[in-house]
């Protein structure tokens, strides 16, 4: 497997806009003669879909949800950074490009993430045309709020629905392409394998999920946007039907799978409240700029929170980090909460949870003000707690929430099989170790309106593609291989429900391929994985069959491939004997318990090739050595 | 913590043409910190274990933000509590010993899939049909060149936060998606961005919701009751006012 970046030479600031200058066009009137798929209708997907049937090419797009606009970008609360500098305190493309990488802990591609950066002031411009109601001062212009891990106001907010707003928008121009005739949508279809053909990816088999039929769809490009894969620990921020399949159907094929042990413990999350607890809800981290994050000192005082004088409390985060204080990054965030919990400070009755106090700043700015800034969170929390904010400290938790690794891709982001390219939260690129807040809504907007939509035309202009129909030996081996892992699991009938196996492997990826990790813990890991796993396809219980509306089924082959993944993660965590990040291995931290990196040996991206899985997962490890040109490795201090 | 014992009645039916009829279900052990889906999935689970088909609704975020959910639950469209989607209600909301009735929402407009889930790409289509402005991508001017007023950027944003999850058109007596329909337009319609495909919107918009099968809007306001947003049914006065602004 050979792994390319393909970054462009040049100084950083023109990489891109030279490139733009080098890519191969395809011509108007050739455009409509190229078909290009896009799997989810997420950001990334919709904004692709979108931007390339505007350009004029046959697009079709497929997600599982019932409509397009459902799809979970639309869950995210917080806000989408952009260096506009609207609030003249010193914000610039190279700060953004910056924080960005330092925030990733340096394990992303410089090229990459100055290009995000560069891009982030378009995407706000295009929300704003399309009517997105981004918050606005009295004067009528945009407004702007701090967010973790930056010194500067860069993040444009939607009250707290700021992904929702932004993929009403994106989801709205998809549908106005529908309406042109220039996008064919397919709700309720789930991509099941990628169909590749002389080396290139050619189609695509989905289920169709309200009459269980399996369908073949040829095309020219098929571009990835099916999001990331949290709910490998089954409880997580994700929403329930979010799932890794299409992308690790695609790896099967051949695609590398990159950095698959970053993951982001995201701090502010509603702690778990019982076994029957089937997701975790965030609580946006715009929270902690009014928020102050404690526990009681003494791990015995049982007061209750409010009558807990100020000498009692223990303010970790701003006590460690005087200059970030609660702003510290969420992975710096996500493990001083362990430690203190850890340390049997924890409160609430299992212990597994902080307080996020908004005494002072309601003393502060009066309980209005507040309300007005946070007040639909506050209601989301106190319904589901019963516990009222505005009186009584919020009781938080880390929890899981976002992927940085996905499917391997080069600065063109497409993956080393050819056609196939990824974007949004699907492909590895920009975030490195740690995506800092307001970042994702970033990343899946650039991909989709500002990258894909060009580089694919480089791609089509240049590649020989002979013509194929979905009657094709490939699409007949894609489908019938589709069915049989569908039979496969029906046909079981064992004694545990799905939901049961998710749990439990839920539980050992977090307590093991978590917050932190060891050796010792991923080595059982990867064995209790595996035990796990043979267990499933022997005791698997999926009820009815394939040929109807059946969300059970849908549970079950997602679960077998996250089975896969979860082993993947585990390995790569285990390789990667450093810690950056969120990747935190106990054997290397800093005296102060900080992530401590090894830039001599893990300078690299971890593409993995799939080798298929007897008893064990067979995978084989390719490394893309990350150069840094334009930035200097500094070991992350938020003191 | 108390658990209770709940009595569910639940609308089960295999597909569009079958016939549906209600199904009585004794759950146990149901703490009060369940949501409401939750509790079903631990209904499905025991179905799963007996060999029994599990109930098939919609969810996916489980948050109230992606409006797949669309339980009607004893009668009204996303349960009992005020702006509240079913995925967020709590069964803290019911007693020991409570019987509830669980049913898709029921309109033309809205085949049935299966048990509670149904088919509600005609919102698509209406959307499909003049929700948006026209802009390309790239076409963009600078975001700061057209400044909104706050407070008009702050109502459209109220009808702009609309999860389509159509609880409006079940609760409505005559299954109209008015308020759906008149929400895209209000918040469309009052923005700079939006006014130059104002009318054209507004008339395409209208019709393809008539052309879907949803009925008249006439005045009941149940719409605005159940909407787990709060939209307001000002967003339909709007809605007319500019139909007519446009035909006229």
């Amino acid at each position: 497997m050979k792994l390319e970046s393909n970054v462009p030479s040049g100084p950083l600031e023109e990489k891109w806009s030279r490139h733009l200058k080098d890519l191969k066009l395809v011509a108007p009137n050739n455009k409509r003669k190229y078909k290009v798929i896009v799997v989810g209708t997420g950001l990334a997907g919709a904004s692709a879909a979108s931007s390339l049937a505007e350009l004029g090419y046959e697009v079709s797009t497929f997600c599982i949800q019932d409509s397009a606009r459902r799809a979970h970008s639309i869950a995210a609360q917080g806000g989408i950074n952009a260096a506009k500098n609207y609030p003249n305190d010193g914000d610039s493309v190279w700060r953004l490009f910056y924080d960005t990488i330092k925030g990733g802990d340096y394990r992303s591609r410089e090229a990459n993430v100055y290009r995000l950066a560069q891009n982030s002031n378009s995407i706000i411009d295009q929300a704003v045309a399309q009517g997105v109601p981004f918050a606005r001062e009295y004067g009528g212009l945009l407004d702007n709020r701090s967010f973790g891990g930056a010194q500067v106001s860069r993040t444009f907010y939607a009250r707290g629905q700021t992904g929702q707003q932004l993929l009403l928008g994106a989801y709205q121009s998809m549908m106005r392409q529908v309406h042109a005739g220039n996008i064919k949508n397919y709700p309720r279809h789930e991509m099941l394998d990628l169909v590749v053909i002389d080396g290139k990816a050619r189609g695509i088999i989905t289920r169709n999920l309200v009459d269980g039929s399996i369908n073949r769809w040829q095309a020219d490009a098929v571009v990835l946007c099916t999001g990331g894969y949290g709910n490998v620990f089954y409880l997580s921020t994700n929403a329930k039907n979010s799932n890794v399949t299409a992308a690790w159907r695609c790896h099967k094929r051949g695609a590398a799978f990159a950095n698959p042990c970053m993951v982001q413990i995201h701090p502010t999350c509603i702690p778990v409240s019982g076994d029957y607890q089937s997701k975790l809800t965030l609580m946006s981290e715009s929270l902690r700029n009014d928020g102050r994050v404690w526990v009681p000192r003494d791990p015995e005082d049982s007061r209750k929170p409010n009558d807990i004088p100020e000498e009692d409390r223990y303010y970790y985060l701003e006590e460690k980090y005087p200059s970030f204080g609660n702003l510290v990054p969420r992975d710096v965030a996500s493990r001083n909460a362990k430690m203190v919990t850890d340390d049997g400070m924890g409160v609430g009755e299992t212990g597994l949870a902080v307080y996020l106090d908004f005494r002072d700043a309601i003393k502060r700015e009066g309980k209005e003000a507040i309300a007005a800034k946070y007040g639909n969170l506050f209601d989301m929390y106190q319904n589901i707690t019963d516990d009222n904010p505005y009186e009584t400290p919020m009781r938080i938790f880390p929890a899981v929430h976002y992927t940085m690794g996905g499917l391997w891709v080069d600065y063109n982001l497409m993956s080393n099989i050819p056609g196939l390219f990824v974007a949004g939260e699907a492909n590895f690129s920009d975030h490195g170790a740690n995506r800092l807040g307001a970042s994702a809504l970033m990343q899946g907007l650039s991909d989709g309106y500002f990258i894909v939509p060009y580089t694919i035309g480089n791609y089509l202009a240049d590649v020989d593609l002979t013509k194929v129909t979905t009657e094709h030996d490939a699409f007949s081996e894609a489908a019938s291989s589709s069915s049989e892992t569908l039979d496969k699991l029906l046909s079981v009938n064992g004694d545990k429900t799905v939901v049961e196996f998710h749990r439990e492997l839920g539980k050992i990826m977090w307590d093991k391929v978590g917050i932190s990790r060891s050796k010792e813990g991923l080595e059982e890991a990867i064995e209790e994985i595996r035990a796990l796993r043979d267990e499933f396809y022997e005791n698997v219980r999926v009820p009815g069959d394939a040929t109807y509306y059946n969300k059970y089924l849908e549970f079950a082959h997602r679960v077998a491939d996250f089975f896969e993944l979860a082993e993947l993660m585990a390995v790569d965590a285990l390789d990667r004997d450093e810690s950056c990040g969120c990747h935190l291995r106990e054997e290397y931290q800093t005296e102060e318990g900080e992530a401590l990196r090894n830039d001599d040996e893990f300078s690299y991206v971890s593409a993995w090739e799939y080798g298929g899985v007897n008893g064990k997962l067979n995978t084989t490890l390719h490394k893309e050595p990350l150069e840094f040109e334009f930035v200097e490795l500094k070991q992350r201090s938020y003191k | 913590m108390s658990e209770m014992t709940i009595n569910l009645k639940i609308w089960r039916q295999k597909n569009a043409k079958a016939e549906g009829k209600f199904q009585d279900y004794k759950l146990n052990g149901v703490s009060e910190h369940m949501s409401f889906l939750e509790m079903l999935d631990v209904l499905n689970e025991n179905l799963i274990k007996e060999g029994k088909d599990p109930v098939e609704f919609d969810y996916d975020c489980r948050e109230g933000i992606c409006g797949s959910c669309n339980l009607v639950i004893n009668g009204r469209a996303h349960g009992p509590k005020h702006m509240t989607a079913a995925c967020q209600l709590h069964m803290r909301n019911y007693s020991d010993g409570d019987t509830i009735v669980v049913e898709p929402p029921r309109a033309k407009a809205f085949p049935i899939v299966r048990d509670l889930v149904v088919d509600r790409s005609a919102f698509d289509r209406i959307i499909e049909a003049g929700g948006y402005v026209s802009v390309k991508t790239g076409a963009a001017p600078e975001a700061n060149l057209i400044p909104v007023e706050k407070d008009t950027a702050d109502e459209a944003f109220d009808y702009a936060t609309c999860i389509g999850c159509g609880a409006c058109v079940a609760a409505c007596p005559n299954s109209s998606a008015s308020l759906f329909t008149g929400a895209k337009l209000a918040h469309l319609n009052s923005l700079p961005q939006g006014k130059p495909e104002r009318d054209k919107r507004s008339i395409a918009m209208v019709e393809q919701m008539e052309a879907e099968g949803f009925g008249d809007c006439s005045n009941h306001a149940e719409c605005e009751a159940v909407c787990p947003v709060g939209i307001s049914i000002s967003a339909i006065a709007e809605m007319r006012r500019d139909y007519m602004k446009a035909m006229f």
